[in-house]
């Protein structure tokens, strides 16, 4: 044994050595026992782009049904398959491994480290993905087909779901098991890899809303994991929870869930918000305004996101008092948000701004995520809701908050940092036109929605009353516009490597550590942790 | 968590591990595991199989990623950012693992405080209980109105979970001699003491299997004795596997400590899973409480 | 950004023009509380439209005014204590004076007190059970023949051919006007939700627990609604219709399900 580690060492020490030479592995085998976070943040993005591509597919089905009232193409199951997907796919697969794609190749780079605390275990959150979705989408192939209880899963319907049942919980678990995984690594890295000189303060708002996106994750991905472990026994070993015949109550379900549920929509808007905040000052010329503000607004929605859960159950019969304090503390989070958002236009204002690509994304966030804000403040007014509650006031309401918002932010942080990633200008008028187009088409997709919402059209159906026909067909028209737009974003990114080459900066005077390493960025950066200085946007 | 990096050495370079297969073993491992278990629990008995290969795949993996890690951290290859990365990451799996069992603990305090009394009449409910349930009074311990997996007997909170409860306080004590131990470098107390500690655990998971077959075989108590049978054995089930990984665990590190791979400054895997023992020993005692005394 | 709000004038511009199908807005309903929730809705809706309106006026003004090809030169101010306290107390304010009416509201929609009759209402995978306690009648109710066969995928019948496609059931719910009335809900298999919105109600029917909701009106007529939540395939054709009627009427609506037994 003793032999055995001592042989292994030298085995280990001679592998050291050869890291210095500067170069990836080869070929495969790059990627597949990859410690880099620059290649990690890659599979992530680009896994995090396909899923996009996936779920959007499901979301175009979706769409295609809905164009005119009658059923035209899918039956009901596979309606509602569809749209249990989309959402499953959508959240877990395109916007939160897109974020921690930014999150790897970026964060190291904002706080001055040589790459993520603990690179192994980076690897392993990035290579449980695909193995999650695999599991996951093979029951479209099975026997009484994917799941189709909606994203939330609710006892009872969710036990009628066929042979996906089992597959649906076990991916769930995976899903969990990578995010806090990478939670774990993206909280360690910025508490203990920091360049010396850069206080909690100093830090970027990119990686503070990180940092406070990985507590939550943290703290509700195991919830979640046990809310569908009981899904699991209740199923296939007669345990009692959501049955109210044994002392349960399904309701109890949908407390677990939304403790989780909740959070994570903040989780996915979370580092958005801190995209948004790196580029506004960027384009404004103007640092950001009320840095450390920002930050206490961000760890109050954080800690208001876990006390709100039950303003998605307004209709389930709660106690008055409950309704009453979720309601209140539903409409709190409107101050800190709102903080935020006073911040970002305090920030342009008396700048100087110009408006390439990435600034054109988060102008349209700011725009259009406060008005999906505003649709959930109205949401959290409990007499109301009761009349918009699983309508589609809901679904327009988060797809203003999760398209033009988080998945917006994606795409703004994407044409903000690519240049950095290959070392070549993208092509902006593409770029523009990119924006142009899905700004048009989300707005013509999802604005509709509200006014189908508030005359009475329920949300999950695949057929509806002729009174409907008309926005939903504006609907169906903007969201093929949206998905083709897409299109467009991939040609930009495929070419990318066309363009002009650039600076370290970039930009004009881009504040950040992450401009003071050349672009593209060399495979090892910060071998030894840098200095901060003023220029850099450090005061 | 401390926030600055003082005792960190400007100069020192950063230390980057090399890569490694194993994170896509364990990958392949999930993989296979997953698609046993849901196979298998689908009706298909080849899925056992599955599983058993995946679980497998799985050991061989944690047996040497683990191995790569004790290796490079013998050949000094970690500084003591790196060691400070692994205590900071100990802790927050720690935590998540905390989270996993609130999500349980929270189904307990519902059923006892809301959907039992609920089903009872309390609060809103008056008519479920009217209409559905009538004459169900609400008590706890309770199987539900539909009186589910029929009559059984509660788990009493003296005899084996009393002592289970001190057993496994005792081991907490005994671990924590066993590190003072190690920091002292007094060899024999610290191999005692920590062989005390996995004793003391392994004698908690054989109580605890005794107590489960007392009550199946004659408190009729079951996993499907309506939710208080669900989260009796939800909780201790989930605890009881924690303390069996403890456990082993302890076990690794025991022989890890006559192979004398840990110094009195350097000794992050003992620390680890003394945190864990220790988290493992908290949950107990919420259990103790919540689930056999209240 | 243009080019949408335009968009968006346009459409309310042919919302106003075109006949009813372009409904923008949430009905005012039938009930007090159904008037009272609208008037939530719209207080709330105005409340945001105003902070909205303030918001991007001046984000716009700084698009326009603080470019940087108009010559602007960037300022360097990053914070201001004073702007942050304001912009802080002035949203709280705003919102206490939302919750607090909203609160009266909530309280009264729980106050289902003293009804004039009672109806259980059960729901099933995938039709209603209606069940009146104070007079022993119960029936089924489930979509229309006409929807049914119009409903199916690779149909000749045109969806726009059927009189109410989808929101009309066999047999309605009838109750008479100006009584209180509570309905009790629950479910035999899945959760699903009862909601006709003129009604301004929605509740959820949860197998083993029973939850209540009461309304009242004067307004005789015909409510649709259909099932609020998923409940599996057929979840979208579950509907339901309410039959408010005088109370004569209702009581020979009575007489003649009496007799029928
Ligand atoms: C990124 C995702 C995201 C974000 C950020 C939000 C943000 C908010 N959401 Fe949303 N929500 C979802 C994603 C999101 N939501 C999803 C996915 C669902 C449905 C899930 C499902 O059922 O499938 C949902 C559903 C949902 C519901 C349940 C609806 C129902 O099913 O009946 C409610 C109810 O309260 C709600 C409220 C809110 C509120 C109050 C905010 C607030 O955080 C918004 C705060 C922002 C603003 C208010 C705008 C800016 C503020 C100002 C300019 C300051 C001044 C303003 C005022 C004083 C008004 N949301
Ligand atoms: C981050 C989350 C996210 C994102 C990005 C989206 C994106 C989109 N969503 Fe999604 N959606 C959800 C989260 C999300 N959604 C959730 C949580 C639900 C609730 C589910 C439930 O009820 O359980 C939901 C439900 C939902 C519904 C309601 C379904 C129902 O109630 O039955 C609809 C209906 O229109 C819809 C539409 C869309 C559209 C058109 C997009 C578009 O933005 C997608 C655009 C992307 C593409 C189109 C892909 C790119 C292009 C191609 C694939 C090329 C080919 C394209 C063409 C040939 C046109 N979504
Ligand atoms: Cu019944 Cu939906
Ligand atoms: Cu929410």
């Amino acid at each position: 044994m003793t032999r055995g580690i001592k042989k292994m060492t030298t085995e280990v020490m001679d592998a050291h050595d050869m890291h210095d030479d500067h170069s990836p592995a080869k070929g495969i085998k790059r990627w597949l026992f990859s410690t880099s976070h620059k290649d990690i943040g890659t599979m992530y993005l680009v896994l995090s782009l396909i899923m996009f591509f996936v779920g959007g597919a499901m979301a175009m089905i979706i769409r295609s049904e809905l164009a005119i009232p009658g059923l035209q193409f899918v039956h009901p199951e596979f309606f509602n398959q569809m749209t249990t997907m989309h959402a499953l796919i959508m959240v877990f697969g395109a916007v939160m491994p897109a974020f921690v794609g930014l999150a790897n190749w970026m964060i190291p780079l904002m706080i001055g480290a040589p790459d993520m605390a603990l690179p192994r275990m980076n690897n392993w959150s990035f290579w449980i993905l695909p193995v999650a979705f695999g599991l996951l989408a093979s029951t479209l192939f099975m026997p009484g087909g994917a799941p189709a209880g909606g994203w939330t899963m609710y006892p009872p319907l969710v036990l009628q779901t066929g042979d996906a049942f089992p597959f649906l919980i076990f991916s769930v678990h995976l899903l969990g098991l990578s995010s806090i995984m990478g939670a774990i690594n993206i909280i360690v890295t910025v508490i203990n890899m920091r360049a010396p000189d850069m206080s909690l303060l100093k830090m970027p708002m990119f990686v503070w809303t990180w940092l406070i996106t990985a507590y939550l994750l943290i703290a509700v991905m195991p919830v979640f994991a046990g809310a569908v472990t009981m899904l699991l026994t209740d199923q296939f070993f007669g345990t009692s929870f959501f049955l109210a015949a044994g002392g349960g109550d399904p309701v109890m379900f949908q407390h677990i869930f939304w403790f989780f549920g909740h959070p994570e929509v903040y989780i996915m808007i979370l580092p958005a918000f801190g995209v948004v905040s790196e580029i506004i000052p960027t384009f404004s010329r103007k640092p950001l305004f009320g840095h450390d503000s920002m930050v206490y607004a961000a760890s109050c929605i954080a800690f208001l996101s876990f006390i709100v859960w039950a303003h998605h159950m307004f209709t389930v019969g709660m106690p008055l008092t409950s309704q009453l304090f979720f309601m209140f503390a539903t409409m709190l989070i409107a101050v800190p948000t709102g903080v935020k958002i006073f911040n970002w236009v305090a920030t342009m204002w008396r700048g100087s701004m110009t408006f390439e690509t990435p600034m054109l994304f988060s102008l349209a966030f700011v725009f259009l995520f406060t008005i999906g804000g505003f649709s959930g403040l109205m949401l959290a007014i409990a007499p109301a809701d009761i009349q918009y509650q699983d309508t589609y006031f809901v679904v327009a309401h988060f797809h203003y908050t999760l398209v033009p918002g988080s998945v917006f932010a994606i795409m703004a942080g994407t044409y903000y940092w690519l240049p950095k990633w290959t070392g070549h200008m993208y092509n902006e008028t593409l770029g523009k036109v990119h924006f142009w187009t899905s700004t048009f088409f989300v707005n013509l997709t999802f604005f509709p929605m509200h006014f189908l919402g508030l005359a009475g059209m329920p949300r999950r159906i695949p057929d509806y009353s002729t009174q409907f026909a008309d926005f939903n067909t504006m609907a169906s028209v903007g969201a093929i516009g949206f998905g083709v737009s897409q299109l467009l974003f991939v040609w930009v990114l495929l070419t990318s490597k066309k363009g002009t080459k650039v600076t370290a900066e970039v930009w004009d005077k881009p504040p950040g550590l992450e401009w003071t390493v050349p672009s593209p960025a060399p495979y090892h950066t910060f071998e030894t942790p840098p200095k901060l200085s003023d220029a850099d946007g450090f005061h | 968590m401390t926030t600055t990096t003082e005792n960190h050495n400007a100069d020192e370079r950063y230390y980057i591990p090399q890569g490694s297969h194993w994170p896509v073993v364990g990958s392949v491992g999930l993989f296979f595991l997953m698609l046993g278990v849901s196979t298998w629990l689908n009706g298909a008995d080849s899925g056992f199989y599955i599983m058993l290969t995946g679980f497998a795949i799985i050991v061989f993996m944690l047996t040497g990623w683990f191995s790569t890690v004790i290796g490079e951290s013998i050949g000094g290859l970690y500084n003591d950012q790196v060691d400070k990365s692994f205590r900071q990451g100990m802790f927050w799996f720690i935590f998540s693992e905390v989270m996993f069992f609130a999500a349980f603990f929270g189904a307990l305090f519902y059923a006892r405080n809301m959907s039992v009394p609920w089903l009872g009449g309390a609060s809103n409910n008056f008519f479920t209980n009217l209409l559905l349930w009538e004459g169900y009074e609400s008590t706890w311990p309770s199987n539900g109105p539909g009186n589910v997996g029929g009559e059984y007997e509660a788990m009493a909170p003296l005899g084996l979970p009393l002592v289970n409860t001190v057993l496994l306080l005792s081991s907490s004590i005994t671990i924590t001699i066993a590190h003072h131990a190690l920091i002292a470098g007094k060899r024999a107390q610290l191999t005692a003491f920590l062989a005390a500690t996995f004793i003391l655990g392994f004698t908690f998971v054989y109580f605890q299997g005794v107590e489960y077959m007392e009550a199946y075989a004659h408190l009729n108590l079951k996993l499907t004795s309506g939710i208080y049978g669900s989260t009796f054995f939800m909780l201790t089930g989930f605890h009881g596997m924690h303390v069996t990984i403890g456990a082993i665990m302890l076990t690794v590190i025991w022989f890890r400590v006559l192979k004398g791979h840990f110094s009195a400054d350097k000794h992050f895997a003992f620390e680890a899973v003394a945190w864990y023992w220790h988290f493992v020993d908290v949950v107990w005692v919420g259990l103790y409480v919540f689930v056999y005394w209240m | 950004m243009i080019r949408n709000l335009l968009l968006g004038f346009s459409v309310l511009a042919l919302a106003d023009t075109a006949e009813a199908d372009w409904a923008l807005n949430m009905p005012k309903g039938v009930t007090e509380l159904s008037l009272e929730t609208y008037n939530l809705h719209m207080m709330v809706f105005w409340w945001c439209v105003a902070i909205g309106v303030a918001v991007f006026t001046v984000m716009i003004i700084s698009l326009f005014r603080h470019r940087k090809s108009k010559g602007a030169q960037a300022a360097t101010f990053s914070h201001s204590t004073t702007a942050e306290v304001i912009w802080t107390t002035i949203p709280v304010v705003i919102l206490v004076l939302m919750a607090v009416p909203t609160a009266e509201t909530m309280v009264r929609m729980e106050d289902s007190r003293n009804p004039d009759m009672t109806i259980v209402v059960t729901a099933h995978q995938w039709k209603w059970h209606y069940k009146y306690q104070d007079s022993n009648i119960e029936y089924y109710s489930s979509l229309a023949r006409s929807s049914v066969e119009a409903r199916r995928k690779g149909t000749d019948i045109d969806p726009y051919s059927v009189e109410n496609y989808l929101l009309d059931v066999d047999n309605p719910v009838v109750v008479p006007s100006g009584a209180k009335i509570r309905l009790l809900f629950t479910s035999n298999d899945v959760i699903h939700a009862w909601w006709v919105k003129d009604l301004s109600i929605k509740k959820d029917a949860i197998p083993g627990i029973v939850n209540e909701a009461w309304f009242k009106t004067e307004q005789v007529g015909t409510y649709r609604g259909q099932c609020a939540e998923l409940c599996g395939k057929d979840h979208g054709y579950m509907p339901i219709v309410v039959e408010v009627v005088e109370p004569e009427a209702y009581q020979a609506w009575v007489n003649s399900h009496d007799a029928g037994h």
